[in-house]
């Protein structure tokens, strides 16, 4: 069998749809919003809204993708070998991560060298030197500190996944390896994969959302944050890759992938919607045990008090049905797992449920309740899918869909849970 | 109440001959007691055609069990039976009820689903169950097929023979448990058949 893909029409016709929906939205703001308005707190609402857009999708679709890049990484350490039938989705999935993180890496500079301080309230100089919990965090939260760090971080996500991917595409030109062959490129792998799995520690799962989402509430901190994020948008990336694998064995790709493998995806889908909803939970019980001012303000800007419902609450509890109760309750059963409609349909919801808590994380920072859920929000969102899509197709049509000499080939495809 | 049943025991020494001689056995008609194995092997309960297991089912109402006993006895202690005020916090204190009703949920699905699976395989304290080949925890395959008043047991053995089995008898064994076990001592290795 042939393993080059050819994209469908419908595919393409999806992606630059997709991609044209995202412009008109970008376009609609940009001429509706007035995005380069003075950015005094709360005076210009709509151009707020245009940022605050942007830094959601930017950030949560560029760590969903790199979440794919993740998966390879821990896979490849833990020399689990039932990912090699469709290792190459994974692999094509990350490749987006160097498209994504320049347009974050743009949208993050625009913010902070465009000074606007309704977005992330440090940024204000004055306000900072009267404060003495902002005055604090200088050293962290500065425009320097900030781009450098931005900048550094992207870089290194690209540069190991680009090492991990080019990796895996010499295999393709190595033809049959053999066992001291195989154990050395093994082995070349583990020691890129540890070098990128440390860096996304230091960077997703601890200081990027700090510094990226965190922040946009200067004064409110939460140690459980990082954890929270990466929980987020690695079970969204999971749901991507089931969603591609899904796509391309319907199109008769993908020969060696079986209900088993669906079954160990639909696992991970399962599994870290739980670990996302103990660490959502954990934070929220913490704050509200302890119960300092401090502290509860977080929340108090989402759902209120006992008195007053806040103007998130709505969204708040809908993100916990989505992505707690549905998954928990769904996908606990083997059959469903196995079920390659329900599968799809759990992955859909989980990545808008996930792109929803990024909106809730965003936004009452940000734009208080003048938040709006409407064409620009959705289309902006149409336009980063796009991208994906596109990204993905690129990677997918040129080069093999399957490692066929990777070394655990053959356990991948009698995999069996 | 005890009863007593015999037994055609064959064992083999590997998987690939273990496999089609299962298969050949279920086609002949012939019902098989069970496969001990020494370590559990892939896709032999799928070739027995032993139906998907309950117990995972048990394990769920064992789970919402806990979850109800927990929420309904915390919220009757701290709202009716004694309600405190704890640092200000409402009576109702939910949050603070979900790592205890976490904690029920999981003791009880998981001591349950033990007890079941204990129930399932007639495991019991002071139990002496009985061993059809003391080779099955070492190396041996050890096939055993159960007699109706209808089967003609040499047939049988003539089958397992030609299926390629090694040792081949035939074993009176109590079915049925609780009952009559506790006084059975073990024999030692060398005084079962097959040493």
């Amino acid at each position: 069998m042939d393993h080059q893909f050819q994209l469908p029409g419908s595919y393409k016709k999806w992606t630059y749809g997709l991609i044209a929906v995202g412009v008109v939205a970008l376009l609609y703001g940009f001429i509706m919003f007035n995005p380069f308005a003075h950015a005094g707190h709360g005076e210009n609402v709509n151009s707020t809204r245009f940022w605050a857009v942007l830094l959601q999708n930017s950030v949560f679709f560029l760590l969903v993708v790199n979440a794919a890049m993740f998966f390879i990484c821990v896979t490849t350490m833990a020399m689990a070998g039932w990912v090699v039938a469709f290792r190459r989705v994974s692999e094509a999935i990350s490749s987006v991560v160097p498209i994504l993180g320049v347009i974050t890496f743009v949208i993050l500079m625009s913010i902070v060298f465009g000074h606007r301080t309704d977005i992330y309230h440090w940024l204000d100089k004055e306000a900072v030197a009267n404060d003495h919990i902002l005055n604090g965090k200088k050293g962290f939260l500065n425009p320097m500190f900030y781009a450098i760090f931005s900048f550094c971080t992207i870089f290194l996500w690209w540069f190991l996944g680009k090492k991990m991917r080019s990796l895996s595409l010499e295999s393709d030109r190595k033809g049959h390896m053999d066992y001291e062959t195989g154990k050395k490129w093994i082995w070349d792998n583990t020691v890129w994969a540890s070098l990128y799995t440390v860096v996304f520690t230091l960077t997703v799962a601890s200081t990027i959302p700090w510094l990226w989402i965190m922040s946009i509430d200067a004064h409110w901190y939460s140690t459980m944050f990082s954890w929270y994020t990466f929980a987020s948008t690695f079970v969204s990336g999971m749901s991507l890759i089931a969603l591609f694998v899904i796509y391309l064995k319907n199109r008769g790709q993908l020969e060696y992938v079986t209900e088993e493998h669906l079954h160990d995806l639909g696992k991970f889908m399962f599994a870290f919607s739980v670990f996302w909803t103990y660490l959502w939970f954990s934070q929220y019980m913490l704050i509200w045990y302890s119960n300092q001012p401090e502290e509860t303000k977080y929340f108090i800007e989402r759902i209120g008090t006992a008195e007053k419902a806040g103007p998130y609450k709505a969204i708040f509890f809908l993100n916990l049905i989505i992505n707690f109760l549905c998954p928990l309750l769904i996908l606990m059963k083997k059959g469903s797992k196995r079920n390659w409609t329900m599968v799809t349909f759990m992955a859909v919801l989980i990545i808008f449920g996930h792109w929803i808590d990024f909106f809730q994380m965003v936004m009452p920072g940000t734009l208080h309740a003048h938040y709006s859920l409407g064409f620009f929000e959705f289309g902006t969102a149409a336009l980063f899918i796009g991208l994906i899509m596109w990204g993905t197709g690129r990677y997918l049509t040129k080069h093999s869909l399957l490692a066929k000499n990777h070394p655990f080939l053959k356990e991948s495809m009698i995999h069996h849970t | 109440m005890e009863e007593l049943k015999s037994f055609v025991v064959g064992s083999f020494t590997d998987e690939k001959v273990l496999f089609p001689a299962v298969k050949n056995v279920r086609k002949a008609g012939y019902k098989i007691h069970d496969v001990y194995t020494p370590f559990p092997v892939h896709g032999l309960d799928h070739a027995m055609g032993i139906r998907e297991t309950s117990l995972h089912t048990a394990g769920f109402i064992y789970a919402i069990t806990g979850t109800t006993t927990a929420l309904t006895f915390m919220s009757w202690v701290f709202t009716k039976d004694w309600p405190l005020n704890i640092g200000g916090k409402p009576n109702f204190a939910l949050p603070a009820w979900i790592p205890i009703t976490f904690e029920l949920t999981v003791l009880f699905s998981a001591v349950g689903m033990v007890l079941t699976f204990c129930y399932l395989c007639n495991l019991a304290p002071f139990v002496k169950k009985h061993h059809f080949h003391p080779r099955a925890t070492d190396d041996l395959f050890v096939m055993v097929i159960e007699c109706t008043e209808k089967t003609n047991d040499a047939e049988v053995q003539s089958f397992l023979q030609t299926a390629g089995a090694q040792e081949i008898n035939i074993q009176e064994v109590e079915t049925g448990w609780w009952i009559g076990r506790y006084d059975r001592e073990q024999k030692l290795y060398k005084e079962e058949p097959g040493y």
